[in-house]
């Protein structure tokens, strides 16, 4: 992963770290103190299987808060991630358990159904010009609502297809490197995490997103068909949504119709604090996974610690304002 | 379905002429939720003895157990329908009162279930005692670990009716009738990946944890898996059944569980309205019962019959 982002219609300034790489180099000092502070606080925190649960617990948000950085830097916002996450899980399960196809079907309907609705999103939002807060605030409902039609609101399991649990909870690379014990559900984090930021910072798919955020309308008068490329943002946003349902479900080894809301606000803050900014045209993907993993370290950190829960929701919210503070202050320096 | 199709039709033809008639005795039912399983098995047990009574009702509840705003709105509404009478599952105990007043005024007779409403308004309860079964809970715990060593409990919520009165039934049993086991952790989710996640971090916390407690049904399937991924020797005990439980129990990944019956609160709701309007008397609360279940008695008809997958 590299460190080139755009920044601002301009690109980025020669010379000196973009808003975005700076913002971004804060998050991982951040992330860095953190996981210090706990090896010194936290008995038993720093160990090679906490290590490994911490890993584990941010698979799931930072692949749905991958798949919502895309739309952020075109300007827009997916609140629809989390039941999206959860209706393509339910779309696996059906495929696999219910109908008894091979794995490479599951895996691949579960991202098919989330690439299709991220599109109809995307449809609504740039050719009915529907606000996207609404737009995917809607489809939110509507995909909560078909995980539950289509389950019939029972969770399917994956009982018949002992290799679904390849996707998340087995550790393939322990095979070959034994010391190394990360399960498979982290390794496609990593996966897809690095194949976005290739397709962000390297493809003319990335230069188009960025366009859009930067400047709408100014990519519109250049020729660019905007409303495809939103279309097709929504959609990727949709297909890696499948990937964390996938993830999830094999984690549980089941399709749980009932789980999902409230993981778009998480996702959405992982963004956040990673350094995105939400009026779009600026951010990474890094960024993105440093702030998933900020998160789940503060979490498990303060857990560990045996700090009560209702703290430990009150100091993400504190995370979560500095971060955006920090996105404000340096973007009136720059 | 096509059931569920007859029975709105039914209720909106009612509400459309306000005329209670005797052919046609209509109860709405109104759960907290519809999605879980739990409430799936309870609308199971509600129109089994809808048919049995020879009457008719429709089940409902909010999307999440959180929307008590949702779930007076559906009441509300139920009482504008003039039915002959109302079974309600509060998710708040005082808040929906007033909402209930109007529904006595009106002359229906209300069956509370699944927990109690704080006011002498319901006829009767029909519910689990929540504190005895996770007492229960805690005997089974304490049995399998010699009764000493270190124990932690997560539980599925810290506002509810259940989730404190589980936590509290299964900590004060302890706390009596266990001096030599020590809580060192309460610890609270209310998801399956966020209970595994969670139960991770408590045995990190405390290497020599000797046993865990969850206290339903998503909880337990976070601490089967949490047991699982780590290869802990932990002793768990879960709540409610689901087949994740009850494969875990199979596996041995837990040792036991707690059942409610579900079937029974369902069909105890109708069966109390249908002699309610027969002006029968009623005893304050129906104790619908609850079993301890684990491997040796998971196949046993009485058992087995309230267990869901």
């Amino acid at each position: 992963m590299t460190d080139t982002t755009v920044d601002g219609a301009q690109g980025a300034k020669p010379g000196f770290l973009t808003t975005a790489a700076l913002q971004k180099a804060v998050a991982f000092v951040v992330l860095v103190a953190l996981l210090g502070f706990f090896s010194l606080f936290a008995p038993n925190f720093a160990t090679g299987s906490n290590m490994v649960g911490i890993m584990q617990a941010t698979a799931v948000n930072g692949v749905l808060g991958v798949a919502v950085t895309f739309v952020i830097i075109s300007g827009g916002i997916d609140l629809s991630v989390g039941t999206m996450m959860t209706l393509t899980a339910v779309v696996a399960g059906i495929v696999l358990t219910n109908l008894g196809m091979p794995l490479p079907l599951g895996i691949l309907a579960a991202i098919a159904a989330g690439a299709f609705m991220g599109a109809v999103s995307g449809f609504t939002i740039a050719e009915l010009k529907i606000p996207p807060f609404i737009a995917t605030l809607g489809m939110m409902q509507i995909a909560r609502g078909l995980a539950l039609v289509f389950s019939e609101a029972k969770p399917i399991y994956f009982n018949d297809t002992p290799s679904y649990q390849l996707l998340s909870p087995v550790s393939s690379i322990s095979a070959i490197f034994p010391s190394i014990e990360i399960p498979n559900g982290v390794m496609i984090m990593f996966v897809v995490a690095i194949l976005s930021s290739i397709v962000l910072t390297r493809t003319i798919v990335g230069r188009m997103i960025f366009a859009l955020g930067s400047n709408e309308e100014a990519a519109r008068l250049s020729g660019i068909k905007v409303n495809r490329w939103k279309i097709l943002t929504y959609a990727i946003c949709g297909g890696i949504s499948g990937i964390a349902g996938l993830i999830v479900s094999s984690r549980l080894n089941s399709a749980q119709p009932a789980l999902g809301l409230g993981y778009e606000l998480d996702a959405i803050a992982a963004v956040v604090i990673g350094g995105t900014s939400l009026s779009g045209g600026r951010g990474t993907v890094t960024g993105t996974i440093i702030g998933a993993f900020i998160m789940s370290v503060l979490t498990n950190g303060l857990r560990v610690m045996g700090v009560q829960e209702e703290w430990k929701i009150v100091v993400t919210g504190v995370i979560i304002i500095v971060a955006v503070f920090i996105d404000i202050f340096l973007r009136k320096k720059s | 379905m096509k059931k569920t199709l007859m029975t709105s039709a039914m209720a909106l033809g009612l509400a459309l002429t306000a005329a209670p008639s005797f052919a046609e005795t209509y109860f709405p039912i109104i759960a907290k939720g519809f999605s879980h399983q739990f409430w799936q098995a309870v609308k199971a047990g509600a129109e089994e003895a809808a048919a049995r009574n020879g009457v008719t009702i429709t089940f409902e509840g909010p999307n999440t157990e959180a929307e008590i705003d949702k779930q007076t709105d559906i009441l509300n509404a139920a009482i504008a329908k003039n039915p002959q009478g109302l079974g309600f599952a509060a998710l708040d105990s005082q808040a929906q009162v007033p909402a209930l007043q109007k529904a006595a005024d009106a002359g229906i007779p209300i069956v509370a279930f699944d927990s109690g409403v704080d006011s002498d308004l319901p006829l009767t309860t029909c519910s689990t005692d929540n504190m005895a079964a996770a007492a229960a809970a805690a005997d089974g715990l304490a049995k399998a670990i010699g009764e000493e060593g270190k124990i932690a409990a997560v539980i599925h919520d810290q506002t509810s009716a259940t989730g404190i009165g589980r936590r509290d039934g299964f900590l004060n049993r302890i706390k009596e009738a266990y001096p030599k086991i020590e809580v060192v952790d309460v610890q609270y989710a209310n998801d399956a990946l966020k209970a595994t996640d969670n139960v991770k971090a408590m045995m990190q916390a405390n290497p020599d944890l000797k046993a865990i407690f969850a206290s339903n049904e998503g909880a337990a399937i976070g601490l089967a898996v949490a047991i699982k991924e780590t290869g802990a020797k932990i002793v768990g005990v879960g709540f409610d059944s689901g087949k994740t439980q009850k494969d875990a129990i199979m596996e041995g990944t837990l040792i036991g569980s707690i059942t409610q019956n579900p079937v029974g609160i369902g069909q105890c709701v109708v069966d109390s309205l249908a002699k309610a309007v027969k002006g029968e008397e009623l005893p304050k609360n129906i104790d619908t019962g609850f079993y301890w279940y684990d491997k040796s008695n998971m196949a046993d008809a009485n058992i087995a019959a309230v267990l869901y997958d």
